[in-house]
């Protein structure tokens, strides 16, 4: 099982890439975090997800 | 009049800082337009899908982002949250904002002082959210923040300058901008913290819950720089006691 954004997901073996294809994030205003450290963009097609993984997909909202 | 507001290097004209909370992205545009704002503040969370609008799309491409780390209830969180930002694209600025207290709303001073280093360190712009305490203000100097932005009153409670005293302490004592952030609810409280001395005021939750926003936002903008222009200015002094004529003292109708 695999967290992301706090729900448990069994996505384990995708690339950081095909699950932001497949869940429709637009690449443009997210940050990606895997255990607590930030994935640069150019590493979304290398890096698979693993079991066990926290990851945070994050963007801009207003805010104060 | 050359009056650049200078932080981390970089001018801006506008001593605006505008909040986008609590209000809808149509009123974003027209609530930077009329705040003359060069600075805007957001906040970082979980992002939705596509079918929802970004705040970026909303945001003209020449006002600097200030990404704020709320959320965040510890340094290395905030630290986190900073990095995120930083990966979002938005830039080096960073508000430090940490607060372990949800009733008051509160910052913890002293993980905001860890936090400020270890962001400076890592190259970022930061300005750390405070409660006005002049040793707290200190540390963050020494740690390498940009400016120091103490709390006037508590976040979004639009009670204006409670810790008027202790504002001026920082704004006397620290060598940095001191910018009043948070419980600034009206334009005549942002034009006494400007009169004080205060380089810059932040504000949201004063336009987000006022009728109209947009008016309230030029209402501010002319507040802002009244403060500012009256502070260079050098008020005059304030007698203790008697009056002092404002007409000549020549004798009229009578020797």
């Amino acid at each position: 099982m695999v967290k992301i954004n706090g729900n448990d997901c069994d996505i384990s073996g995708m690339t950081i890439s095909q699950y932001l294809k497949a869940t429709d994030y637009d690449l443009k205003f997210i940050a990606v975090e895997r255990n607590e450290e930030i994935v640069p963009k150019d590493q979304y097609d290398e890096i698979i997800i693993q079991n066990g993984d926290v990851i945070e997909v994050v963007s801009f909202v207003g805010g104060g | 009049m050359d009056d650049k507001f200078i932080i981390g290097g970089h001018e801006f004209n506008s001593r605006f800082i505008l909040g986008s909370g609590k209000y809808s992205l149509e009123l974003i545009e027209s609530a930077i337009r009329d705040a003359g704002a060069e600075i805007i503040t957001l906040a970082v969370r979980r992002a939705n899908t596509k079918d929802q609008e970004n705040i970026l799309d909303y945001i003209p491409k020449d006002v600097t982002l200030l990404p704020n780390t709320s959320g965040a209830r510890n340094a290395q969180e905030a630290v986190r949250i900073a990095r995120l930002a930083r990966e979002l694209g938005c830039g080096n600025f960073v508000k430090v904002e940490i607060m372990r207290d949800s009733k008051y709303l509160l910052p913890d001073n002293t993980e905001t002082i860890k936090a400020t280093e270890i962001l400076a360190n890592d190259g970022f712009i930061v300005m750390p959210y405070m409660y006005p305490d002049l040793n707290a203000a200190r540390d963050m100097v020494n740690a390498g923040a940009a400016s120091i932005m103490p709390l006037a009153s508590p976040i979004g409670s639009n009670k204006g300058l409670a810790t008027r005293e202790f504002i001026q302490i920082l704004i006397d004592e620290i060598d940095l901008p001191i910018i009043v952030d948070a419980g600034i609810g009206r334009p005549s409280q942002a034009c006494e913290a400007m009169e004080m001395g205060a380089a810059a005021i932040m504000a949201n939750t004063a336009l987000a819950t006022a009728g109209n926003l947009p008016l309230m936002a030029s209402a501010f903008r002319a507040a802002i720089e009244a403060g500012r222009k009256a502070y260079l200015a050098k008020p005059g002094r304030v007698l203790s006691r008697g009056a002092s004529a404002s007409d000549p003292l020549t004798g009229f109708l009578r020797d």
